[in-house]
This record gives structure tokens, C-alpha cells and sequence, in this order.
């Protein structure tokens, strides 16, 4: 009996908190999803309340409609905002392997008693606030900042560049918060490998670089997808590095989500917007997910 | 060419003063900071040689296989391979192979693919390798386990994958770094039988590194006795076991007696040695060794004979008690106390049954053995 209760604990628990801080907030943002903008509080139409009884569900059920994700396909700015999103995600996804990558095989190659060391260091700027080192590099890509007085000074530029308020902002930002996430995983698939396969391959008559594609980089695959996944997902739904660095011009789902909410107060179309986003990050979930699962199979 | 100088049809290209050696090793030293783990070591292996690198941990000899292997480079001294020098040869350009302790087998290829990866470096065609790869499974009898992945493989199949991916490029050399430390006893000693057969017919060169001193006495050609960066001995398994050149090596490889004691006399190969409690040993030395010089007598337990009645036609023997009987089945070592407190080692095999013996504990017996049994050793 007391076996049975503990594995209840154990299992209820975790599932007791989805249930409660992401099952019903997400159907609570469904709901409003299908719901009407309203001029009201709260700034949507229909609400339920318990005196109504079934009829007032049978109500609320009626009243439903999918028109705020109609207008999501009607108004390209969404689209737009989606694809533009996709992309720098992706592209940022991808700065973040090659910057990431030769630091996480250095980490590994390192010495054993400075890998404790050198990984704190990759860690360390979690213990700042994500919002000043992102207002930081305000001051270093802005007109009059650090990098431009640096060019300057360098004689490689002779205007200062307009970094800031650009994608390019955007990219730094994303690129540079999110390392960590990208050198973890692949430090983690590096630093576990022996190091007698990088010889044996080299025994064989392979080049150094032979070995690294052929014997390294095959089996830091399942870091690489881990990295690229932790990247990839917040980076598509990002709101501060595009709102604080980005420009104008700038399109990103998190800043319309954003202005739809705050700027129209339309709760309806911003709760859809984020329930579309929910839908095409889950996509890539699942595909994380079934990838895991093959390398703990493999790994058994 | 395998044909020596003296003897015709034993195989020994190191008597032969015309032999030439296919790895020299000429004043190799490697140091880490400041730990030596080579000092200036001299060696040569010949064609055809099945060399053993034996020693406890940390006597350098996988060092020595790596300095070979290309994975680390000599502080000092050259390496030559077939008269060349290879010390600034990368690994990757030698004409040497190793099999790993770990065997590094590649986990994410498939048994064909790890074998065929050496080939597939040396641009051979598709057809080449699949060809070459099929007569390596055959070798190693894992023909229907091409396909797998070395996780699906059980601790002895790796490593017959293993020893086929580093034959695959047929090397010149072959290096084997512990091949059997992984397998259990039984495996292992019929693991040891492959080996000798396959290098026999493939007539490659096999270096192999063991701390097991049964494996290299069964696989060995030579065997060379390291100990803190240096070579104690290189010599026959027989040689080693019968004349060995120090303590050191009489002591790490079987078990041996020691008495120590002062050369008294010697006439011919016969040498008079007088222990410090003023018994005479007769005992058998190839080389000179200077009157009242020190000197100790080396004895096998099993070239001890142990009986109630002192042996009239033995000039060596001892008196003692015996303290122990360690039983092994087919042999008994008799642990015999002897009158100055000493333990001496005697090993009986046990033709009769246990119940039937004669001597047991606490009994007072004779040790004896013959004129040439004991050797004198001066180091």
C-alpha cells in the first residue's frame, strides 16, 4: 500500500502541476481565442459564470467562433510576423552551433581541473538579470556606443554603423543569450566521448578533420539536435531581445502578440496568436522529443 | 629470411647478427614534466616476432606501444620502422595498426563499417572494401554479425571486431594493448590460441602489452620485462623463466626462494654458495662470479622436492616446519618455516589423493633439490 501511494506522489505530482500552471491556462487561452473582442472588462465576449448553469455553457459553446484565426489568415502581417520569426530563430539557431560548437569542444578538450572552472564560466551570466545584459548591449551597438568608438578608433569605419535597431541587434542578442543553452548539451555529448575513438580513427589512416566528421561529429548528433532545440523554441517566441535591440522594421510573433494585446487590447486575436505559435513550436517538440527517445534506446 | 644463423629451423632472428630488425628502438626517452616513463630504452623486434610488453602498471609499456602508435612523440632517441625513422610520422601515415584496451570501436557504424574504415581512408573502391571486409568476418568467424552495431555485440565478439578493423589494412605491425584484459579466464585463454594461430598464418608482426605474465609466457616469441621506464629483460618465455638475468625478474615472473649468501667456490658452471647460517649450496651459473662476493640463490617451488626422510643422494637441501598448504587441485605449494624464521616455497603435484597424503601441517620435513636446479643471480 505504502508502495502504491508513493507512486502516486510521484507520478500526481508532476501531473497535478501541468494540470494546473499549463493545461488550464492554455484552455483558458483557447477560450478567449474563440472568443470576441469586447469593450468590457474583461476585454472579451462571451464570459461564463457559474449562476447560468448548463445553459449558459450551452451559450458560451454557441457564441464560439474561429473568426480571430481566420483574420490571422486574412491580415498577412501575422504571417509575416510567423515566417519572419522562423527565420531568425533559424538563423540565430544556427550562429549559436558555430559560435557554440568549437567552445564546447574546447571545453571538453580541456584540462579535467579547469572544466569545472571554464563550465561556471559559460553559466556565469545567468547570475545577472537576461533584461540588463540585454539593455547592455544597447549601449554597445547603439550609434554612439562601445563597438562604433572602437571601429573608429580602430580606423576600420570611418561613420559609426547603425547596428542598432536592426535585425543584426536582434541576432547578436538572441545569439548571445542563448549560447549557454547551445554549449551545455554539446559539452555534455562532447566531454562523455573516449577519446581512444578519436585515436583509433587516426590509427586508421584518417586525417584529424577525417575524424572529426567522420567519428566526432556523428556522435555529438544528439547534443547538437538538444542545443539546437533550447535555442530554437524560445528564440521563435521572443519579445525582449527584438523589442529592446530590433527596429521598426523588426517583425517578430512575440512583439505582435504584444501589441495586439496591449497596444489593441484585443485579447481574442492576441490569445490566438499565441495559440498558433503554441501549435507550430509543438511540432518541433514532438520531433525533439522522438529523437531523445531514439538516443536512450541506442544508448541501452 | 626466418631461418637463423645457428639453428635451422627455429625461429630466432635475434641470434642472427645478419637479421635486420623491423622496429629499433635507439635511446628512447619520454618524459612527462618530470616523471620519466621511457629512459633511454634500446630495443629491436624482428619480422614475424609475437613481442610482449610485460611489466606492472606504470612500468611504461604502453607508453612504449604509443610512441609506436604515433600518439606521442619521444623526448629523446629515434624510433625506425623497416630502417626508417618515424618519430615525426603522424599516426595516421604509419605502417602500424593498434587494437585499443577499449577497443574504440566505432558506436555509430555497424560491424562492416568499423572494420571497412580503415580501407574507406585509403580511397579503395565499394567493391574493394566489401570484399576485404567479408574475408576479415571470416576470420574472425562473425560473418552473420556484419551488420550489427557493436552495443548488440557481446564482450568477446567486439573484440574479434576490433582485432579485424585494425588487420583489415594488414600492417606491417600490429600493436595490442591488453587485447584480453576484458574477457573472462576461459575466454581469454582460448582468445590467447586464436591470437597465435592467426598471427602465425597472417605472418604480421604482433607487439602485445599485458600485465598478464601467463599470456605472455603462452603467446610470446620474446618477452620483454619493463620495470620504472627500463627493460629488465628481453628474452624467450623459457629463457626469461629458467635464466633470469636479476631478482626482479625471477620474482615477477612465477614464484621463486631466494637465499642469500656469499660465493665460496666455483669450478666450471658449479659455484659453492654459503648462506649466512653457514650452509653450503651447490648451484648451477652461466658466467663467473668473483670468490666471496655476494650473491643469491634462485629456486622454483616446483623444482623443490619435499619428503619426511632427508634425501641421501641431494647435496642441497634444508630442514623446516611445515606452516601452510596452499591447495590448488592439481599441485600443493608447502609454505616451510625454516629454522631462522624464513619461509621457503615448495610446490608438489598431488599424484594421489588428498585424503591419502603424506605430509601435513606442523610436520618437520626435508626440502632438497638438485646440483643445476638453483641459479645464482648477483642483482
Amino acid at each position: 500500500m505504502t508502495i502504491n501511494w508513493r507512486r502516486f506522489l510521484l507520478i500526481g505530482i508532476p501531473m497535478i502541476w501541468l494540470l494546473v500552471f499549463f493545461l488550464m491556462p492554455f484552455f483558458i487561452v483557447l477560450k478567449i481565442s474563440l472568443s470576441d473582442m469586447a469593450t468590457a472588462m474583461p476585454p472579451y465576449t462571451p464570459n461564463y459564470t457559474p449562476e447560468a448553469g448548463i445553459q449558459g455553457m450551452v451559450n458560451l459553446w454557441q457564441a464560439f467562433d474561429l473568426e480571430n484565426f481566420i483574420w490571422l489568415l486574412e491580415d498577412n502581417i501575422y504571417w509575416l510576423s510567423y515566417l519572419s520569426s522562423l527565420q531568425i530563430a533559424l538563423v540565430s539557431t544556427l550562429f549559436t552551433l558555430l559560435l557554440g560548437y568549437p567552445i564546447a569542444y574546447a571545453l571538453a578538450r580541456s584540462p579535467e581541473k579547469w572544466r569545472g572552472l571554464l563550465v561556471l564560466m559559460i553559466i556565469l551570466p545567468f547570475w545577472t538579470s537576461f533584461l540588463i545584459r540585454v539593455y547592455s548591449w544597447i549601449g554597445i551597438l547603439k550609434t554612439e556606443g562601445f563597438l562604433n568608438h572602437f571601429l573608429l578608433w580602430l580606423g576600420v569605419i570611418d561613420t559609426p554603423l547603425a547596428m542598432i535597431n536592426t535585425n543584426f541587434a536582434v541576432y547578436i542578442g538572441i545569439v548571445y543569450s542563448y549560447l549557454p543553452f547551445m554549449v551545455l548539451p554539446l559539452y555534455a555529448a562532447l566531454e562523455k566521448m573516449d577519446d581512444s575513438l578519436i585515436e583509433a580513427a587516426l590509427d586508421l589512416g584518417t586525417t584529424r578533420l577525417g575524424a572529426f566528421w567522420q567519428v566526432t561529429f556523428p556522435l555529438s548528433l544528439p547534443g547538437i539536435v538538444a542545443g539546437c532545440f533550447l535555442v530554437f523554441i524560445p528564440a521563435m517566441g521572443e519579445f525582449v531581445i527584438p523589442d529592446l535591440l530590433g527596429g521598426s522594421e523588426t517583425l517578430m510573433i512575440g512583439k505582435t502578440l504584444w501589441g495586439e494585446f496591449f497596444s489593441n487590447r484585443d485579447w481574442p486575436v492576441a490569445s490566438a496568436v499565441a495559440i498558433v505559435l503554441l501549435m507550430l513550436l509543438v511540432i518541433p517538440i514532438l520531433l525533439f522529443q522522438r529523437q531523445q527517445e531514439k538516443a536512450q534506446e541506442a544508448a541501452s | 629470411m626466418a631461418a637463423s644463423g645457428n639453428t635451422s629451423d627455429v625461429f630466432a632472428p635475434w641470434n642472427d647478427a645478419s637479421a635486420t630488425p623491423l622496429i629499433r628502438f635507439e635511446g628512447v626517452t619520454k618524459r612527462y614534466g618530470d616523471f620519466t616513463a621511457i629512459d633511454n630504452l634500446t630495443l629491436d623486434i624482428y619480422e614475424r616476432e609475437f613481442y610482449a610488453l610485460l611489466g606492472p602498471s606504470g612500468c611504461g609499456k604502453t607508453t612504449l606501444l604509443r610512441l609506436l602508435a604515433g600518439f606521442e612523440e619521444a623526448t629523446e632517441g629515434r624510433i625506425l620502422i623497416g630502417g626508417k625513422d618515424i618519430s615525426k610520422v603522424p599516426p595516421n601515415q604509419r605502417p602500424v595498426n593498434m587494437m585499443f584496451q577499449s577497443y574504440a570501436l566505432f558506436p555509430h557504424m555497424s560491424v562492416a563499417k568499423n572494420i571497412g574504415f580503415g580501407l574507406k581512408q585509403e580511397g579503395r573502391s565499394k567493391d574493394e572494401i566489401a570484399q576485404r571486409v567479408a574475408e576479415m568476418l571470416t576470420l574472425v568467424q562473425l560473418q552473420e554479425f556484419a551488420k550489427r552495431k557493436p552495443h548488440q555485440l557481446s564482450g568477446g565478439q567486439r573484440q574479434r571486431v576490433a582485432l579485424a578493423r585494425s588487420l583489415a589494412k594488414n600492417p606491417k605491425l600490429l600493436l595490442l594493448d591488453e587485447p584480453l584484459g576484458a574477457l573472462d579466464k576461459k575466454l581469454r585463454e582460448r582468445t590467447q590460441f586464436e591470437l597465435m594461430n592467426l598471427q602465425e598464418k597472417l605472418g604480421v608482426t604482433f607487439m602485445i602489452v599485458t600485465h598478464d605474465q601467463e599470456e605472455a609466457m603462452t603467446v610470446a616469441s620474446r618477452i620483454a620485462i619493463m620495470d620504472k621506464g627500463i627493460v629488465a629483460q628481453v628474452d624467450t618465455p623459457a629463457m626469461i623463466y629458467e635464466a633470469p638475468k636479476n631478482r626482479y625478474v625471477s620474482d615477477f615472473i612465477g614464484d621463486v626462494n631466494f637465499i642469500e649468501g656469499t660465493v665460496t667456490a666455483q669450478q666450471d658452471h658449479e659455484i659453492t654458495l654459503q648462506s649466512a647460517a653457514g650452509q653450503d649450496f651447490i648451484l648451477h651459473s652461466d658466467k663467473p662470479l668473483a670468490i666471496s662476493s655476494t650473491a643469491w640463490l634462485a629456486i622454483r617451488p616446483e623444482k623443490i622436492a619435499v619428503s619426511k626422510e632427508p634425501p641421501e643422494d641431494r647435496r642441497n637441501k634444508l630442514q623446516g616446519i611445515v606452516d601452510d598448504i596452499a591447495y590448488s587441485g592439481s599441485i600443493s605449494t608447502y609454505h616451510v618455516r625454516l629454522s631462522n624464521g624464513d619461509l621457503i616455497k615448495a610446490q608438489m603435484t598431488n599424484q594421489r589423493r588428498l585424503s591419502n597424503r603424506a605430509i601435513t601441517w606442523e610436520d618437520n620435513v626435508w626440502l632438497s633439490w638438485t646440483d643445476t636446479a638453483a641459479i645464482a643471480l648477483t642483482e
